[in-house]
């Protein structure tokens, strides 16, 4: 497997506070990723750097073998990078099938009429369809975190990096985003997940790293993980 | 299709009321109201569309009126292109303004359009060629056949000008610009991370909304056979620009139409029939009202009714 993501020494502060410090990692084509770590560890920060949002002050971000760590946003979407929010924004004052048709007219490049169709195909395997035509203003938590992802998924991205998706949902609901997650895998995609529950991480991911105060502190498989004493220490509070 | 066979209409309808009224006034306010509809439909593309409160329209309108008075100073140029003139230095404010504070968010965006204006009156002020604080008296050409008025012609300028900005308009919001303008308005991350260049778009609609109001300033200074600065980059203009699409609405083009002949058409009816301070308040008043009632507009409002029934 050869490397989708690769980033170098990463570095990231907002004034004298450091968010990141010398972040590296490689994620591999069609890898499950997992990345965990304590509220304020930097997790976000590192991937609003990945995804463009933030620029980086120092290090290197490689994808598909492509220097993208100056490109702005939207470029690095439609390079197939795509993301979704820890807190949903949705564009609220449009329906669901058209907050699909955001992506697919600016990354597809597609008209509505070949897009459409698409974006139905893609609410139906992500168990939106009915809500189709609703407005983004009338879901519920879950719903709207399946939007976030759907959104994501019509940038038809190469890496999609899901950001606390599950936050807040119920058991089942869970599994419900985590059986979404492991299909778009299985589909081709690498996935990041970030997440506080556990046992979703754990199950989900085939490889995981943590970080505590904008530094890595462990790297391994999710067994591996828990029964790290840093980890314990920092993340688990044993 | 509805919509061309609405304009011609219109336009047919407006031509008729050129041919066949003979009362000068009766042109003299409706080219104001027309003007408001050119200003409100432009402001509407960056205001209302893309939700970024832009209370330069003095900025532009007035660069637009002096490039238009300045140049036919210089060369006694025609209408035609003093308003061409117009277009492109405004277009050109749009831009450069826009890449300066299209940065800023919210409240920031709108404060540093109101510098705009007041660097744009500065300018103004202290350019003697352009008659400075005291202004430039022009001499109007004669109306060019079949129009026996010059105002009477300026009035079916402005008719055209109005049909071109709300065709404009109309072309942008049902566009993809459109949705990526209303996805920056809803959230400028998710717009980014959908794949939408928000600045780019951004700089065009604030290019485009500025070339707008730049033309629908460009013939005043032949409607009025004057220009003077204070009076020029004044602020009832954004108040206008802006207060017309709050009460028609803002998310469908029909909105800054409907505000704009309802606010300045009460306007021009109470600066005459009551006093002209009066008709500040009554913008300030009706705007307030639409907020609290009626926070989508007048068009928002019967698309509720209608999705009711």
């Amino acid at each position: 497997m050869s490397a989708l993501l690769t980033i170098g020494g990463l570095s990231k502060n907002f004034g004298g506070f450091a968010a990141l410090t010398d972040v590296s990692l490689a994620v591999a084509q069609g890898e499950r990723f997992g990345l965990i770590g304590p509220n304020g560890s930097g997790k976000t920060t590192l991937i609003n750097c990945v995804s463009g949002l933030l620029r980086n002050d120092a290090g290197s971000i490689v994808f598909a073998g492509e220097e993208v760590s100056r490109l702005p946003a939207y470029q690095r979407t439609r390079r197939g990078i795509a993301r979704s929010f820890q807190v949903p924004r949705p564009f609220h004052s449009m329906t669901v099938l058209e907050n699909l048709l955001v992506p697919s007219a600016y990354v597809g490049h597609v008209k509505d009429a070949e897009g459409e169709p698409r974006a139905m195909e893609l609410l139906k395997s992500i168990g939106l369809a009915d809500k189709a035509n609703a407005h983004a203003s009338e879901l519920s938590q879950v719903e709207l975190r399946k939007l976030e992802l759907a959104r994501a998924m019509a940038a038809q991205p190469k890496l999609l990096i899901s950001d606390e998706a599950m936050a807040g949902l119920a058991g089942n609901e869970v599994d419900e985003v985590l059986a979404i997650l492991f299909k778009l895998n299985e589909s081709g995609i690498t996935i990041i997940m970030i997440e506080h529950i556990m046992q979703a991480v754990m199950r989900f991911s085939q490889r995981v790293i943590c970080l505590d105060a904008g530094k890595i502190i462990c790297e391994g498989t999710p067994a591996s993980i828990v029964q790290n004493p840093d980890v314990q220490k920092a993340y688990l509070g044993a | 299709m509805k919509f061309w066979i609405g304009a011609a209409v219109v336009a047919a309808a407006l031509v008729a009321m050129a041919a066949l009224v003979n009362y000068e006034y009766f042109f003299f306010a409706g080219y104001t109201v027309l003007m408001f509809v050119v200003l409100s439909t432009a402001w509407n593309i960056l205001g209302g569309y893309a939700g970024y409160v832009n209370f330069g329209t003095p900025a532009f309108f007035g660069l637009g009126a002096y490039s238009a008075a300045v140049l036919y100073k210089a060369t006694a140029a025609p209408l035609a292109l003093q308003i061409a003139l117009a277009a492109v230095m405004a277009g050109l404010l749009g831009f450069g303004a826009g890449l300066l504070t299209l940065r800023l968010r919210g409240i920031f965006f709108a404060i540093a359009t109101i510098a705009v204006t007041v660097i744009m009156q500065t300018v103004f002020i202290n350019w003697r060629y352009a008659g400075g604080a005291t202004g430039l008296q022009l001499l109007r050409p004669e109306p060019i056949a079949p129009f026996e008025s010059y105002i009477k012609m300026l009035f079916i300028v402005m008719a055209l000008t109005a049909l071109a900005s709300v065709a404009i308009a109309r072309y942008i919001e049902r566009s993809w610009i459109g949705r990526g303008l209303r996805a920056v308005r809803d959230s400028e991350e998710a717009a980014e991370a959908s794949g939408v260049p928000t600045l780019r778009l951004k700089l065009f609609a604030c290019t485009v909304s500025g070339a707008l109001m730049g033309v629908a300033g460009a013939p005043m200074p032949m409607y009025l056979s004057f220009i003077e600065p204070a009076s020029t980059f004044n602020l009832t203009y954004a108040i206008g620009a802006i207060a017309s699409p709050m009460i028609g609405g803002t998310a469908h083009w029909l909105g800054p139409v409907i505000g704009a002949v309802l606010l300045s058409s009460l306007q021009q009816i109470v600066t005459v029939t009551v006093s002209n301070e009066t008709n500040v308040l009554l913008v300030g008043v009706l705007l307030v009202f639409f907020v609290v009632a009626a926070p989508e507009g007048i068009v928002g409002l019967f698309r509720r009714l209608l999705r009711r029934r």
